[in-house]
């Protein structure tokens, strides 16, 4: 009964906005922090509610296979819980920020646009359904990289925009191998369906389907859109961008493809496990060279959805844990760095590491939070970036591929020399910096303090009690592959 | 030759014709959804074409001065936003969201199969007043304003 | 399976477009040829031997027909793409405002 409405509250803020907005944006930030507040609400109830069986919803009263089913499972749930977590922060963080911009009702109704199809494709059971959300929440960030309406961003935008309507074209055209093939649209019809047939069409849809996903996720040949799109965009959408969107669209899709419907064949497992490590060590290492700090962040960010791949591709339960444990703790500490160049940028003017100064005094707040996001991200102890990173190493090295564990120490020492180089010049450098220009509200301190919390609060997960409630109905329901679907719809 | 907007006077006088028709033909494709190949966007597009050759035919400030942008905009925000509402009375009074809750009638008559009809009418105002808002705005475009970084 | 393959070299021809091609109006044209290459390849996939369009008509018998489901994803696959050729042709008149070129060798301000 409620699963639909995860879909039908940012949708109908996003109608409602458009409709009343009009060009003062208080009436836009009330509909959509009231539909932020109450999907987090939701999220959190459903999360914990206990249950770790699924829930299903067909819509339009049409059962599968004729209709579209939403599919609630523990991997969804903890999806929807960082979504909506973090859209929930981008809003608080948005209402200043964006007036500083020029706060219109648009903006909002792009963002309430940008969650529902994250939702969309979060929750559905359908291939073609996957594709049509994501192109919803896909237009929506074209339209929000776009949005200061300076030069560098309409030629990101641009960018971002080619790249992604050739890899929903490639998409298509595996959805199109797979119908011809299995006759079927829904993934559990697919799944039951796929064995029988040849092996080529696991293979040929496969590739297309890593194609189009994996430039979606930027994994590292297809990563050229990222650097651009994520340092043009505003803070709060880089946030999302990169702290959910990329994961939602690019590495969720990923794994439910392949994990749920196309039974992990262990040749695309190797290729996971390659391109992983790829996108770990260049993009780690191209981090490091990086003087404009959004863009820094943004090569951080394939390095460490490298990471995510890597560990999925060892194709273990405990390497599988590793992945949506490092998705959950990647966007926290990566929308918390990106808010903290958001409020750097409001109070300096400049994005640039080299003309930046010791803020400390002047911006605490920023400075304190950027202290613990750079700690998580480089993977020290006690925050949660040192428990996931250190899964993952462990999971390889139990799955017999110590090269790949090799590859993922390289690269978080990478990722501690481009951290140390951000707080070197960055934030604590001798220097003192220069005049104020602006006020950091105080909804970006709100923002930034309650995701660097969450920072310390979720390496608790890893403790074995929290996290048999937490992470392991999750790792379940993608280690069962095919036979998800007959324990879901029971048949 | 010519310092008037628009094309010459032989297109205005046939676009002046036949518009009425293309509306009336885009109403018709949307009005048989359910019965013939069509339906909501089909009869949309067509619809938008048909104010898109008053734009190209007589040029943009005549257009802007004809119609009424702001009824225009509202038209298209609410029939979305009706769209969603009829999704939700199929949640209230049927079972599950978009569900058929209208009678379902005979076969082949215009008003059967519950309420695709009305589904219809919505998705096509809705589709051509943007598609025709969206051709607006890039009509209305100015080159030299805003050239500045 | 000659048409199947004639349709993939479509796509591909799409593909080279959009990869080689300088000028920004080339690229958008070569994202539509590549749209279109798909949604065939979805109307060829159902496609059934001596079978009629799937339209029901009151008074005959129901024929063999071809399959509906495909055209129907065809019909949002053309509305998406509607959707993103829109958006494309918006940022390329926003591009030539700011930058006074369609070539996208000009407009690389973006390093790094």
């Amino acid at each position: 009964m409620i699963l639909p409405t995860f879909i039908i509250i940012p949708l109908l803020a996003a109608f409602l906005i458009v409709l009343f907005g009009g060009r003062h944006d208080r009436g836009a930030v009330i509909i959509s922090g009231a539909a932020a507040a109450s999907l987090t609400a939701l999220a959190v109830v459903v999360f914990f509610g206990g249950r770790t069986e699924a829930a299903v919803y067909a819509m339009g009263a049409w059962k599968v296979p004729l209709g579209i089913s939403l599919v609630l499972d523990p991997l969804s749930s903890v999806m929807l819980v960082m979504v909506s977590l973090i859209t929930l922060t981008s809003l608080l963080f948005s209402v200043a920020y964006m007036r500083h911009l020029e706060g219109e009702a648009k903006y909002y109704a792009l963002l309430m646009t940008l969650v529902a199809g994250m939702n969309g494709v979060i929750l559905t059971s359908d291939i073609f359904n996957l594709f049509v959300f994501m192109e919803i929440a896909l237009f929506a960030a074209f339209a929000l990289v776009a949005y200061g309406g300076r030069a560098q961003e309409y030629e990101a935008a641009f960018k971002y925009a080619v790249m992604g309507s050739i890899s929903s074209s490639l998409i298509l055209f595996a959805i199109a191998v797979v119908y011809s093939g299995t006759s079927a649209l829904s993934m559990s019809a697919i799944a039951a369906a796929l064995p029988q047939k040849d092996l080529l069409l696991t293979f040929w849809a496969g590739g297309l389907f890593l194609a189009g996903f994996g430039l979606k996720a930027a994994v590292m040949p297809f990563h050229a859109w990222l650097p651009d799109a994520h340092s043009s965009a505003p803070a709060p959408i880089s946030a999302m961008l990169s702290g959910v969107l990329i994961k939602t669209l690019g590495v969720y899709a990923l794994i439910r493809v392949f994990f749920n419907v196309l039974g992990a064949p262990p040749l695309f497992l190797q290729a996971f496990l390659v391109l992983g490590a790829v996108s770990i060590l260049v993009g780690n290492i191209l981090a490091v060279g990086q003087w404009d700090f959004k863009r820094l962040l943004a090569y951080s960010s394939i390095g460490q959805v490298g990471y995510i791949l890597l560990a999925a591709g060892l194709g273990t339960p405990l390497g599988m844990a590793g992945a949506v444990f490092h998705m959950i703790n990647h966007a926290i500490f990566k929308s918390l760095l990106f808010y903290n160049s958001g409020a750097l940028e409001t109070a300096l003017g400049t994005r640039d590491l080299r003309q930046m100064g010791n803020v400390s005094k002047l911006l605490p707040v920023t400075a304190q939070t950027s202290m613990v996001a750079s700690l998580a991200i480089a993977g020290i102890p006690p925050f949660n970036g040192f428990f996931s990173k250190l899964l993952i190493i462990i999971a390889a090295v139990q799955a017999g591929q110590p090269f790949y564990a090799l590859a993922a120490v390289v690269g978080s020492l990478f990722t501690i020399a481009a951290f140390m180089k951000v707080q070197r010049y960055g934030l604590r450098s001798e220097r003192p910096a220069g005049p104020l220009q602006a006020k950091v509200s105080w909804g970006m301190n709100a923002a930034m303090v309650v995701l660097a919390v969450l920072c310390i609060v979720t390496s608790l997960m890893i403790v074995p009690g929290i996290r048999e409630a937490t992470l392991d109905p999750a790792v379940k329901v993608v280690m069962e592959k095919a036979q998800l679907w007959l324990t879901v719809f029971g048949k | 030759m010519d310092k008037q907007p628009g094309l010459t006077i032989i297109v205005k006088t046939v676009t002046r014709l036949i518009i009425w028709m293309i509306f009336l033909y885009g109403a018709y494709i949307i009005f048989h959804g359910h019965l013939s190949p069509g339906g909501g966007f089909g009869g949309g597009v067509i619809l938008a074409l048909g104010l898109l050759s008053v734009l190209l035919a007589y040029g943009r400030d005549f257009t802007l001065r004809w119609l009424n942008l702001k009824f225009l905009k509202s038209l298209e925000a609410s029939s979305i936003t009706l769209f969603l509402a009829a999704g939700l009375m199929g949640m209230v009074l049927g079972e599950v969201f978009l569900s058929n809750f209208l009678a379902k009638g005979t076969l082949f008559s215009l008003w059967s199969s519950g309420f695709l009809p009305i589904l219809n009418i919505f998705i096509g105002v809705k589709v051509g007043m943007s598609l025709f808002l969206v051709v607006l705005a890039l009509a209305e475009f100015d080159v030299e304003k805003g050239a500045e970084e | 399976m000659i048409l199947y393959a004639l349709c993939f070299a479509l796509f591909l021809v799409g593909l080279y477009g959009m990869i080689t091609k300088r000028d920004l109006v080339k690229i958008i044209l070569a994202s539509g040829v590549m749209g279109y290459a798909v949604n065939l390849m979805f109307v060829l996939i159902g496609y059934r031997q001596q079978a009629a369009y799937p339209i029901l008509e009151p008074g005959k018998p129901v024929p063999a027909m071809v399959d509906p489901l495909p055209q129907a994803l065809v019909l949002t696959s053309i509305v998406i793409e509607l959707g993103v050729t829109s958006l494309l042709v918006a940022l390329a008149i926003r591009l030539f405002q700011k930058y006074k070129t369609f070539d996208i060798t000009q407009i690389r301000r973006l390093r790094g």
